[in-house]
């Protein structure tokens, strides 16, 4: 099953206007042109500043580029929409709903809830909290407020699920099982999946092509494909033989810029 | 780094323990016998009451101070009979535990009240009497009263609604819409900070009654707040809750009644509070320059006769009356807000 769209990111440029000065520009995305299948998992790993969330914020329709386009499958992308899906590094749940209310919310949003109620159950299990529905987001641990927020966005059965360093605030242990899950939902529902991450194996135990980008001008370095079979082990010697290599790019990368700052 | 924080956080609580949350409380340990000088307090201050009362009134006619000896005899037979059902009941000693230092705190008030008043009159005495008197006017006086504070009650509810009703609207639309912030806010600015009591006159004039004008003014008075911060809280809604909403398929109606709204909840309500102390301060002066009824009314009415006992038993009223209603939005903000973290108890 593919629920999953294809991604195109045609030679997109975005700037901001400075905070201290007007006039100035600083240059987010500088001709990023990026091509996704439908059902692939990409990563986008890079420094900070670099332009990963901006990327993310202009795939999901939430600003726009300056110039550029961004389609998904045959359409262009004009503005937020139901079938992008986003989840950013803070939870960001409504505080004055319960868990339950915050996952339905996307079918309340769109008229939804009477047709799919059922869907909310079956979420609520697969995130592991049926018995915290009646719960307000602020009795949660990260964890479990990550989870809802996974839930919330799943929900609308989106065809691209972008994830802004979903996992960042976690510790090492809930960070690996919920890499599990995420990868359980992806492989289930085939949806298109564009994941920005700090963690290199991460990256490599999740995705099956990182995309290494660099700041100022933010713009995309390289792109590498992961072949390893799935499901991965995190120690197998090609595991860790990859995990160098990429670790050297990033550090010869990060030498080459370093004397800009 | 992320696991201090993990470390740090509060332990996770249980569901159930969910299912009723409590703000910070101050957290009396329920033992399972009252101390004597908790469960004696009151009957024990409420015989010093009696014994300053006989001998303040000693030189008064009995028909004015024995309303109060009967007040005070009937309040010393309850506190020995909630003495003894305490006992028996738990919850009912949690409650002493928690009531009896300061009623019986309150009862010394007014035994000074009147040791000062009608014992040592250092106080001149037309103008201030003592609780027997006051009480005396209550009883005396209940009918016009009990008229006075219905037509008070009436008249700050259909203000305070109004107020409120057409604040939400004006300040919903000046939090979301540009151009509504644009023209709305400058005259927000401009006009909101007179006090409504300033608008008297003109109120006198244009409206067809004193009746209108005051719930007029008293809406004015409540309008103001309640947009301000209204307006500040839906604007200053955390933009990320806006994204998630319109990344799943929010409409514009969606933004600003299940996002803005909500999240602005927790400042309208302040503006509500604001709101209910200025329709007091209104309603009391609208009813004492124009309309002929309420308990602001009964205030300069009772004055005008030089009836202080009477000016006070209204006040009584009104800070009875008052503080009821107080309690009743803070009830109503405790139960929208649940979902806050440690709400401040009234
Ligand atoms: N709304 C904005 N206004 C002005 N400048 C912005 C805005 N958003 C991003 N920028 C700038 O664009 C650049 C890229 O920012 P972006 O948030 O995309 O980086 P990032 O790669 O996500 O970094 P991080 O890894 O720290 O999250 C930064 O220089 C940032 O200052
Ligand atoms: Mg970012």
């Amino acid at each position: 099953m593919t629920e999953g769209a294809s991604l195109r990111i045609a030679s997109v440029n975005k700037d901001f206007a400075k905070a201290n000065d007007v006039e100035a520009r600083t240059i987010a995305l500088h001709d990023v042109s990026l091509s996704i299948a439908a059902g692939e998992l990409v990563s986008l790993i890079g420094p900070s500043g670099c332009g990963k969330s901006t990327l993310l914020r202009l795939t999901a329709g939430l600003d726009t580029p300056n110039s550029g386009e961004l389609w998904i499958g045959p359409e262009m992308i004009t503005g937020p929409n139901a079938e992008r899906g986003l989840v950013f590094q803070d939870p960001n749940l409504f505080p004055w709903l319960t868990v339950r209310r915050n996952i339905e919310s996307g079918l309340v949003a769109r008229g939804k809830l009477q047709e799919k109620r059922h869907e909310v159950d079956e979420f609520m299990r697969l995130v592991g909290l049926e018995t915290f529905e009646n719960a307000y987001p602020h009795h949660l641990s990260g964890g479990m407020a990550q989870r809802v927020a996974l839930a919330r966005a799943l929900i609308n059965h989106p065809k691209v699920l972008l994830l802004d360093e979903p996992l960042g605030a976690l510790d090492a242990f809930t960070r690996m099982r919920m890499q599990d899950e995420v990868l359980r939902l992806w492989q289930a529902r085939g949806t298109t999946m564009l994941l920005v991450t700090h963690d290199i194996d991460e990256a490599i135990y999740m995705s099956d092509r990182i995309v290494i980008m660099t700041p100022r001008p933010g713009r995309i370095e390289r792109t590498i494909p992961i072949t390893l079979e799935r499901p991965r082990q995190r120690n197998s010697p090609e595991f860790l033989q990859l995990r160098g290599e990429i670790l050297e790019m990033l550090h010869f990368a990060g030498e080459a810029r370093s004397a800009e700052v | 780094m992320n696991t201090t924080v993990q470390e740090l956080k509060e332990p996770v609580p249980t569901p159930a323990a969910n299912t009723k949350m409590r703000s910070v409380n101050i957290v009396v340990p329920v033992t399972t016998r009252l101390p004597a000088k908790i469960w004696l307090a009151v009957p024990l201050v409420t015989a010093i009451a009696f014994v300053i009362h006989l001998w303040a009134a000693k030189n008064q006619p009995a028909v004015e101070t024995n309303s109060y000896s009967v007040f005070l005899e009937i309040v010393f037979g309850i506190s020995l009979l909630i003495a003894g059902v305490q006992l028996f009941c738990p919850p009912v000693r949690r409650w002493m535990q928690h009531m009896c230092p300061i009623m019986a705190a309150a009862i010394l008030l007014l035994s000074l009240w009147e040791a000062i008043t009608s014992g040592l009159r250092w106080l001149p005495m037309p103008y201030f009497p003592g609780p027997p008197g006051v009480l005396q006017s209550l009883i005396t006086d209940r009918a016009r009263l009990f008229d006075s504070t219905w037509h008070s009650l009436f008249l700050l509810l259909s203000g305070y609604a109004l107020g409120v009703a057409v604040a939400l609207v004006t300040g919903v639309c000046i939090g979301w819409f540009a151009p509504a912030r644009y023209w709305g806010m400058p005259l927000l600015k401009v006009v909101g900070p007179i006090p409504a009591t300033a608008w008297v006159p003109l109120a006198m004039v244009v409206s067809p009654s004193a009746m209108f004008s005051a719930v007029g003014l008293i809406a004015l008075a409540v309008w103001f707040p309640v947009t301000m911060l209204t307006a500040s809280g839906i604007s200053n809604t955390k933009a990320s809750y806006l994204d998630v909403a319109r990344t799943l398929g929010a409409s514009p109606a969606y933004l600003i009644f299940r996002v803005a709204i909500p999240a602005a909840m927790p400042n309208i309500f302040i503006g509500l509070f604001m709101g209910l102390g200025a329709s007091f301060l209104t309603l009391v002066v609208a009813e004492t320059v124009g309309v002929n009824s309420g308990l602001g009314w009964y205030v300069s009415w009772a004055q005008g006769w030089a009836e202080y006992g009477k000016v006070y038993a209204a006040l009584v009223i009104m800070a009875a009356f008052f503080s009821t209603i107080m309690t009743v939005l803070f009830k109503v903000r405790d139960r929208v807000l649940v979902w806050q973290k440690g709400v401040i108890k009234w």
